[in-house]
């Protein structure tokens, strides 16, 4: 059974179709990338799978339990976390506040939490930086947060929203072991992201998308090759 | 540390001044500190700001009285009753309200309190627009005292068990929770946060806690009215002490309280008759010179020390 299953899903606002008839699927330990040009509604998949909006038609099951419509705080409880492609942090809260919601998720106690917290933050390497207020980090720490708080909730799948967004190829390099390391502690991820090298490091398969529609669905190395997906980025050939 | 030195020096205050003038200047200040901490947790923690509170302090008062008055209970279970139908309002208040965030979320509180004054001038059975009155007693039963010292104890206990209830609260769970609401409601749902309930919880919860102080309010002053219980000053005054002493902080409340209110008891009192409005005036001027230099209240006073 797959861990995700995606079949049939459309979105609509009024007029504008952001989805339409997207339907995939995710295995436990999958790294699965979500590309394509501006537009192409992406992200609007994002928030149909994590609950923040409601497909307009369409299922998306996550293992035996069909979550379309659910409400997000009731999805992440089944597993599923998410980043934000432009960063939401409480910006307010220390850093490791900030993770400690994440982690309250399965624990009581504040306490515990916290220790739990320290821990991810060590993993995403930002544990120097645990008493800082949230909102002075700087880009690359935003992201860096962004993905301690979603593994705080020890998700099953994680979603990232484009994480390398912004950051310096350094940076992009030090967080693509990052997310390899996760990996390799068992979370499965699917990524939404712009940079390629990310997607071609990381990815198993690609998926892309164009107009709400997947055009292309196959292994990084085939997808940058495929007719279809460079029309679809550069136009046709005259 | 602090606090535990102010339980100290309040507990000793009545003995070193034993003028009733002063203590009644404490209790005010008592008061105010706790509707300013339980304000926080909505106004502050939550960071939705209700400019309502009266309408939870006036029900409560009124709960306590019209039980002491028609059905002859004590005010012992009077106040607590009178905070579970704070809290019952907050319920069915909050359902709607608390969907609304900003100036929507204020103005509809504001409104709210309009239509509870309005119902309560046209109630005739809790005494209409002349309110209703605590009969005259000295009774340990009846919370009803001569003397205004028994008064100051039962407003020094209520006192120190809120701050221990708002100080649990926010370092649990919840505190956890309405910080990330406040920082990023959608955020925080996509880390399991259910807001919805954790929102309602805040609102009840600071509900019964300005519920609770209104039935005391209402005995200790032994009378309400609409007009005295139901007011957007009253309201206002509470979100003043908050936001003065400190929004969001523990002890912010209670510093903003300590300050205020002995400042305009005092100048009412200096003033006498003749200045009238001057206590109102004072207020303006401390809220200017708070927010000119302390933006973000009293309690920010000791972090600058410490960083200079």
């Amino acid at each position: 059974m797959p861990l995700l299953e995606v079949a049939k899903l459309s979105k609509r606002f009024g007029g504008l179709v952001a989805n339409r008839n997207v339907s995939f699927s995710v295995d436990e330990g999958d790294i699965v990338a979500i590309i394509g040009p501006n537009g192409a509604g992406k992200s609007t998949l994002f928030n149909c799978i994590a609950g923040h909006d409601a497909p307009t038609s369409g299922s998306v099951r996550l293992r035996d339990a069909e979550i379309a419509g659910r409400a997000p705080e009731a999805i992440a409880a089944l597993g599923l976390a998410r980043t934000w492609q432009i960063p939401r942090s409480f910006g307010a809260m220390s850093v490791l506040d900030n993770v400690a919601v994440g982690a309250l998720l399965h624990h009581r106690d504040p306490t515990r939490a916290k220790d739990e917290s320290r821990r991810v933050l060590e993993a995403v390497g930002l544990r120097d930086r645990a008493m800082a207020r949230a909102g002075e980090l700087n880009v690359a720490g935003q992201k860096r947060l962004e993905l301690a708080r979603a593994l705080a909730t020890s998700p099953a799948l994680l979603l990232l929203d484009e994480v390398a967004g912004g950051l310096n190829p350094t940076e992009t390099i030090a967080l693509v072991e990052i997310l390899r390391a996760i990996h390799a502690r068992g979370v499965t991820l699917v990524i939404v992201e712009h940079v390629l090298e990310v997607v071609m490091r990381l990815a198993h398969r690609v998926l892309v998308l164009d107009f709400g529609q997947v055009i292309a669905a196959k292994a990084p190395a085939e997808v940058v090759r495929d007719p279809a997906v460079i029309e679809a980025y550069l136009g046709r050939r005259p | 540390m602090i606090a535990a030195i102010a339980v100290v020096a309040l507990a000793i205050f009545p003995f070193a001044f034993p003028d009733p003038f002063y203590q009644q200047i404490v209790v005010t200040a008592l008061m105010y500190g706790a509707l300013g901490a339980a304000w926080n947790l909505v106004g502050g923690f939550l960071g939705r700001v209700s400019f309502g509170h009266a309408v939870f302090l006036g029900v409560g008062g009124y709960a306590t009285l019209l039980l002491l008055r028609h059905a002859n209970v004590t005010p012992w279970i009077g106040i607590p009753a009178g905070g579970i139908v704070a809290a019952a309002i907050a319920l069915v208040v909050g359902r709607p309200t608390l969907r609304l965030t900003g100036h929507y979320f204020a103005m509809a509180t504001i409104a709210v309190l309009a239509v509870a004054h309005v119902l309560m001038v046209n109630w005739s059975f809790a005494g209409g627009a002349t309110g209703i009155e605590a009969p005259i007693a000295d009774s340990f039963r009846l919370l009803l005292f001569r003397s205004r010292v028994p008064y100051y104890w039962i407003a020094f206990a209520l006192a120190v068990a809120t701050f221990a209830a708002t100080l649990a609260l926010v370092r649990a769970k919840p505190g956890y929770y309405w910080r990330a609401i406040n920082g990023d409601e959608a955020a925080a749902r996509a880390l399991g946060v259910p807001a919805e309930r954790y929102k309602m919880l805040a609102f009840v919860l600071s509900a019964a806690l300005t519920g609770i102080w209104g039935g005391f309010y209402a005995i200790y002053v032994g009378f309400i009215d609409p007009d005295s219980a139901f007011s957007l000053t009253l309201s206002i005054q509470i979100v003043l002490v908050a936001i003065l002493g400190g929004v969001g902080t523990i002890v912010g409340p209670w510093l903003g309280a300590a300050l205020l209110i002995p400042l305009a008891e005092g100048m009412r009192v200096a003033m006498g008759g003749s200045g009238k409005g001057f206590d109102l005036l004072l207020y303006g001027v401390a809220i200017v010179l708070v927010s000119l230099f302390l933006p973000r209240g009293l309690i920010t006073l000791r972090w600058r020390r410490a960083a200079a």
